[in-house]
Parts: structure tokens; sequence; C-alpha cells
């Protein structure tokens, strides 16, 4: 419905009486009305600050958070208000919509901000007014272009780590792009360089006439006649570089045909071919004029340097994004030249001896003329030929100035385009370093968290490490969570140094037939109930068999509890254990029986689930921070339960179990 | 160019913004009172405002959850499992009513939701292939470093097991009351159906 209408129902409904005298049919009853309370104020609170206005106002707008009946999840029935956990500043400017119509963006706000409180309240971006519509649209546009750029840096940038297992092709693309990965890729980047400044200097240098050793009659040679062998050595080294480079980035090209119609590699091979040709086509008069020609070709070698050097690629971007305002300047020089010249040439025509033969010959003049060259060559001598001249040259240096603002600010523009973007990527290094080490916490956590003993059973009365006890309530859902995947699939979560150590250690001479023959037994149909974990039964076994073998963390643990060696949970007791194999070894032979009889049971953590909830229904309502992850961890416990999850139960009732693998011994 | 498109394409998936249905009617069609539901809804919506959660969003959650492996496989089938019209997207009320029957149901509505769960095609039966790629997502999430170390036949261990022990007549599929006899004869899984009764 249009916004705003809603206050004019009612008229509408009352004005319906002018339709009863032409009514064919008895209208329709009026629909029952809801107790109408009249109008009243509704509070709202946001974040604390509370806003008060008329339920008409927020009515208007039916389909938005406020208007509609989704307000009643935020409600809160013991202070009456309805209360919302959002920023109050830009409530404002969504209140004011409500009141007004019309939606303002505010200028200091960051405009994401401000989208996300628009998609809250669930009101369309369009409904921005047009006073303020523009500037949203234009801010909006920006910040999604360095997003965009962001994106792609992110996805290009891969930097040095190279996926394992690239093939030839592949590292050598990577070597040709990013000459900094490797030292050979630099070296060649150099050698490159080297010859294409050899070449084009080596062009340059050939037509500087050079006087003999000895004093000949003085018959100025340009130097690429006295030494044409040299030059020509000098010329087919160059090239034979050259084509080697080409012909190597063809083949490691990952879409050759995109690489050939790539502007590089066309100037590369318009640097090569004029030699090539030069080597096929014989050496007769004829001919030879389009040989020279040819020869010109070869400056565009100097192109090559464009690969090398960002600045000469910026320029060349700018001046083909700046195509239409180039084109602009042409057009209109043109437009200004032609009317010049006939205005000079007719201008001139009665004087003798002119130089203003034609009006082709007049383009001349003017284009000095309008670009305030000035050489002098060509002159006018009638004074309305002058008059002519200075308007002309007047009028050149505004006809030029004109698009050169829009070129230079384009050029400015991708410049520090291009310069944010090196930047980034230079930081992209450091930042994905830095969010690896954050995800890296979050799975240690859980590490550390076992590690600390907080899987023990927590009636034995010990202190627990203090990280354990304190931990909140979100941590220890999830940790709970992660307890539970680890029973279902009767596997634990070690890290890398442990997983290596087990590798090592399941690989050892001798043991591993052993083991794996162990290992190998099919689980057979009736111990689900009676060995609460196959797995862990195949794990005693097999350090019963290998008494030399490096122990793990986990059976370190074990051992603790078969022997009452009840140490405290600390980090340094555990390193001194794995620092003496030896002892917890002998004790292993000693405990043999002890083994067999009882498992480690990791028990669950200190605080039933029950326990650790914040108290939701009978409390104020207002949700600590865990409970919006705990809304979306609820979701995520619930799931993992089921017949997989039977190993899970056996190890929360631990005392039945005890008894039963007492009896399976 | 493409930039305008892009803008456009997110304000049209901004437009898509779903309302759910009053607080007393979920009220009535779920198990939670209205104080949970205010608190579930609140959470719901601070991540997903636009009102509907997509595939994407639920892999990045899992994956934020499970960071040791890969989450996403069994995010996928339990995505599917929530989403029961099969629109690609949850709402809240899709949300809400998997929760009550997750936390508040019958034992009965539990496991049917968990067979439902495993029967990937919804066909009604569970056959040793969908029970593989389910075993196969839940291992995934323990990733690679694991104690005792994962081989490669351990998902296929597991899922026989659990053949043996539900397909009663051993014709190499279970259907749901083979599921529901066999998981009610085992003590273990009643219990623990307690287990996250209040999760919330």
């Amino acid at each position: 419905m249009a916004a705003g209408v809603a206050t004019w129902l009612p008229f509408a409904r009352a004005a319906a009486v002018g339709w009863l005298p032409l009514a064919q049919q008895p209208l329709p009853p009026a629909p029952g009305v809801k107790a109408s309370r009249g109008d009243e104020v509704l509070v709202v609170n946001v974040s604390g600050r509370r806003f008060e206005t008329w339920k008409n106002t927020l009515d208007r707008y039916p389909d938005t958070l406020l208007g509609s009946s989704e307000k009643e999840f935020f409600y809160d029935a013991d202070s009456g208000e309805y209360f919302f956990d959002r920023d109050p500043d830009m409530f404002r400017h969504v209140l004011n919509f409500y009141r007004t119509g019309r939606l303002h963006c505010p200028r200091q706000e960051c405009i994401q901000a401000f989208d996300e409180e628009l998609a809250f309240y669930g009101l369309v971006p369009e409904l921005v007014g047009d006073c303020c519509l523009e500037e949203y649209r234009d801010r909006k546009k920006e910040n999604a272009e360095r997003l965009a750029e962001d994106e792609e840096a992110e996805q290009a940038g891969d930097g040095p780590i190279l996926p394992a297992g690239s093939s030839l092709r592949q590292r050598l693309w990577r070597a040709f792009e990013n000459p900094h990965t490797s030292t050979a890729a630099l070296v060649f980047y150099y050698v490159t360089g080297f010859f294409i400044a050899v070449s084009v200097i080596a062009n340059v240098v050939e037509t500087i006439p050079c006087r003999g050793p000895t004093r000949r009659p003085p018959r100025e040679q340009p130097c690429g006649d006295r030494f044409p062998l040299a030059f020509f050595c000098m010329d087919t080294a160059c090239v034979l570089i050259f084509t080697g480079e080409y012909l190597l980035r063809l083949f490691a090209a990952p879409s050759r045909c995109r690489f050939l119609r790539s502007v590089m590699s066309l100037i590369d091979v318009v640097a090569i071919l004029p030699y090539y040709i030069g080597l096929f086509v014989p050496k007769n008069e004829d001919v030879s004029g389009a040989f020279v020609t040819l020869r010109v070709f070869r400056v565009f070698r100097i192109f090559k340097f464009s690969r090398h050097s960002q600045g000469l690629r910026i320029l060349g971007y700018t001046l083909k994004s700046c195509a239409s305002e180039l084109g602009f300047l042409l057009f209109s020089l043109t437009m200004a030249i032609i009317i010049f010249a006939t205005v000079m040439f007719y201008a001139e025509k009665g004087t003798n001896k002119t130089n203003f033969t034609s009006i082709p010959a007049a383009f001349w003049y003017t284009i000095v003329t309008m670009t305030t060259l000035g050489y002098g060559d060509m002159v006018p001598s009638t004074i309305a030929g002058k008059i002519f001249g200075s308007i002309c040259s007047l009028s050149g240096v505004l006809v030029i100035a004109l698009p050169v603002p829009v070129i230079v600010s384009n050029f400015s523009r991708i410049y520090h385009q291009n310069q944010r973007a090196d930047k980034r990527r230079a930081q992209q290094k450091v930042r994905l370093a830095r969010i690896r080490l954050a995800k890296s916490g979050t799975t240690n956590a859980f590490l550390q968290y076992k590690q600390n003993g907080g899987l023990e059973d927590s009636g034995s009365g010990e202190e627990q490490a203090l990280c354990v006890r304190n931990r909140s309530a979100f941590e220890q859902q999830h940790h709970h969570l992660l307890h539970c995947l680890e029973k279902t699939t009767c596997h634990e979560f070690t890290d890398e140094l442990t997983f290596s150590e087990t590798l090592g250690a399941v690989s050892l001479g001798g043991r591993t037939s052993r083991s794996t023959s162990v290992s190998s037994q099919p689980v057979g149909p009736g111990s689900l109930l009676s060995s609460c974990c196959p797995r862990r039964a195949k794990r005693r076994a097999i350090r019963l068999a290998n008494s030399t073998a490096s122990v793990s963390r986990g059976s370190m643990q074990e051992l603790d509890t078969l022997a009452g060696l009840r140490r405290s949970p600390a980090p340094q007791s555990r390193s001194s254990l794995n620092a003496k194999p030896h002892d917890s070894l002998d004790l292993n032979c000693e405990s043999r029986d002890f083994v067999a009889a009882i498992i480690s049971i990791p028990t669950p953590p200190a605080n039933t689930p029950d326990e650790s909830q914040p108290s939701s229904p009978g409390g104020s309502g207002r949700a600590s921070s865990t409970v919006r992850n705990s809304s979306l961890a609820g979701l995520l416990h619930a799931p993992p339960l089921g017949p997989l999850g039977s190993h899970l139960t056996s190890e929360l009732w631990p005392k039945k179990e005890r008894t039963l693998c007492l009896l399976s011994g | 160019m493409a930039g305008t498109d892009k803008i456009e394409d997110e304000l049209e998936m901004t437009m898509v913004c779903h309302r759910p249905e009053g607080l007393e009617q979920l009220e009535a069609q779920t198990n939670f009172t209205k104080r949970e539901l205010q608190v579930l809804y609140r959470g719901f919506k601070n991540e997903c405002p636009s009102g509907v959660v997509n595939e994407e969003t639920f892999k990045q959650i899992y994956a934020q959850f499970f960071p040791h492996g890969d989450a996403s496989t069994y995010a996928h089938y339990l995505f599917h499992a929530f989403d029961t019209t099969q629109t690609g997207s949850v709402k809240f009320e899709d949300f809400v009513t998997a929760l009550s029957i997750l936390l508040r149901g019958t034992v009965h509505e539990k496991l049917r939701w968990t067979f439902n769960l495993y029967d990937i095609n919804k066909d009604g039966y569970i056959n040793k292939e969908e029970m593989m790629d389910i075993v196969k997502a839940i291992y995934d999430m323990m990733g690679k470093y694991t104690y005792p170390v994962l081989k490669e036949d351990t998902p296929r261990q597991h899922v026989d097991v659990f053949f043996q022990k539900m397909d009663k007549n051993k014709d190499g599929i279970v259907t749901l009351d083979e599921f529901l006899e066999s998981c009610q004869e085992d003590d273990n899984i009643m219990r623990s159906l307690q287990l996250f009764q209040n999760v919330m």
C-alpha cells in the first residue's frame, strides 16, 4: 500500500455514504473492529534511549518491522516497551521516516551501517527521499567498487603461496607474472629488461655518424654502415632472446587464445617480426624501401618496457579510459583548424609570393599557431590575416585547455587506485596471517581445554585449572558440542604435533605389522554395548603391544587415572611426563590388569548443560551476548544425536560403563 | 557497468524480506513460550536481517563451530533437513518448528526428524549410500588431525555397524519402522535424547 494513505482511510470509508443511494445490492457488513483503544503512545527503547510515538504513526507502513506484528517479537511485557538492541542515532532517521514519510540519509554515518539498519527495520533503500537519493547512490557505488577491488586483490594476489602440485606451466606463468616470487624469475626479468635497453640503444646509435679512425676524405657514415656486422650480431642476439621469451610465455599461458590477443603479446610480435621478415627479404633495390620501413617498427621494442614499468601501463590505461575526451579534443581541434585555415587562405589570397598556397597548406600554419608553437615558416602579411592569426592563437589555447583537466583527473584517479591496490596487496599477507592466527585460536581453545584436564571427572575434588573453570557459557557449550562429535566418531581432536608423533609411532619398524593386525579386526556386532568405544579398545591393545611406541597425551591421562596419580592438570606436568616416557611405560607394565579393567573416560564438562544456561524465561529478557550464539548453538547442539551418538551416551554414564567394562575384562 | 548491475542485484536481494507469522500463532504451533520465541527471533534476526537463511550462510556458521575440519557437506544435509519446503532458504518458522521438535518434541518426533535427516532423497528409506554420505560428512568435520588417525575405511565400518544394528530384516535398507524400533531398543540412544533438552 502506498505510503501515508492509512490516515485517509477513515475519510474514504466515511465518504462511501455517497454510494448508498446508488447501491443496487446491500453493502457488506463492516469488519469487526478490535477493541478500539483509541490511539496510544508506544514506547520504543533503543539501547536505552526512549522514543515515544503514536501507534498510528508506526501503522502507516504495515510492511516494515515496526508497522507489522513483527515488533511483538521485541516486546518486553515487564516494562511495557519495545526494546531494540541497535544504534539509537540511526533509529532517529528510521522513526523520522514514519513521521514525515521521507527517509533521509545521514551524512556522517557509514553507508554500510545505514544499509544494515534499513535491512533490519525492513525498509527498502528505494524509500530514501529525493533530496538524499543521489548522495546515497554515489556513496554506495563507491563502496561497492572498493569492496570489489578488495575481492579482486584477494583472489588475484595469491602471493608466494603456490598451490601444491602445480604443473610446470603454472609455475612458469606465475614466474612471468610475478617476478618477485623466485630468484630465477627476477633474474629473467632483469635480463630481458637489459636486452630491451640494449636493443633500443643499438637502434639509436646505428644512425649516429661516426668518423673513421683514419682521416680519410670525410665521408660521414652512420655507425650502422661502418660496423654492420657488429650491429647485426647485437640485433640477432636481442631478437633471439625476445623470441625465446615470447615462446615461453605462449607455452605457459593458461589461455593461449587470450594471450595471443593481449596487447603485450602483440607488441612482442611487432618487435621481433621485422627482423625475420628482413632475413627473408632479398636485398634488392625495389623492396629495400619497404625493408627500411620495417626497421622503423623496431622502435616498438621500447614498448616492451611497459611490462617492467607500472607507470607506463597506467599511462596507457588512462589514455584508453579517456578515449572519449581525447576524441572530443581531436574533433574540436579539427573543426577549428579547418575553419581558421579557410579564413587565413582567403585572407592571404591576394598577396604575392605567399606561403598560403592552398587550404591544406594553411592547415600547417593553423596547427602551429593554435598550439602556440609559432615556427615562423609561414607568416601572414595582410592586416586581415594578422587579425585572424591572433584570434586563431587565442582560441587555440582555449580549445586545448578544456579537455586536459579531465584527462589529468582520470590519470590521477587510476594512479591512486593502483597505489591503493599495491598497498593492499602488501598488507594482504599480514592480514591473512592474522586471520589464520585468530582462527587457530578457536581451534586450539578446545585442545587447550582438554589438555588442562577439563574433561576429567569434576567429582575428583581436585582443583581444576582456572582457565577451565572460568570459561564463558558459550565456550562451555561449544566445547560440549565438539566433545559430542568426538564421541560420535570415536576419534579425538589433536593438534599437528601429536598427529605427526602418532603417525611416526605407527610407522615404527616391527611394531607396524602387529598394530595393523590388531586394528584391522572388524568390530563385532554385539560389542557396541559392551565396549563403549571399539576404537578405544583397540587403542588399549596397541598400547600394550607397543611398549616402546611414543605415547600420546591422551594415554598419559589414562595412565594418570589408573595409577591414582592425580597430578594437578597443569601443563608443566604434561611436559614432564613427555620428557620421561620410560617411567610411565614401567607404570604401564605393572598395572596392565588395571588398564584392562578401567577405561579412561573423558567425562563431560564440569557444568552440565542445565546449569550453564542463562536464565532466560524468568529474566528481564535482556539476553546476554551468549544467548545470541546459543540460539544458533541450540540448533546445532540438537542434530548430532541419534544412533551414531550412542557412543556418546556411554561416556556420559561412566559408572554404568565402568561396571560393564570390568565385566568384559 | 558491472558495478551498477551488482548494486541492482543487491537491492533486489534486500527486497526479499520475510516477516514471520505472528507471535501467538508460532506459540500455538510450537512448544516454546513467548519469551523463548522472542529470544530465538532476536538472535535469528540479528544474523539474518532479511528474515531468511540461505545455504551459504549456514555453511559459514557451521565452519565457525567446527574449525578443525570441513563442515560444508554436513551443513548441506542439515540445511535440507531444515528446509522442509525445499525452497532453498530457511525461514524463521522452519527454524523454530525444527527446534521445537528437537528440543521439546516427543521421542517419536525426534527420531522421525533424525530419520528424515539421514534420508537424503526423502524417499522414506535409508540405504547404504545415503548413510555413507552422512557418515562421511560427519567424519569430514573432524579434520585431519585426529587421534587415532582416520583411516580410509573408517566411515564404511561405521556404516556397517549401524546397518547391522538397524536393519532388522537384512534387506539393505532401513525403513522408518525398523529405525524407530531399533532406536527404542537401545537404551543409550533413549537416554541421550534427553541430553539436549535444555539447550535453550
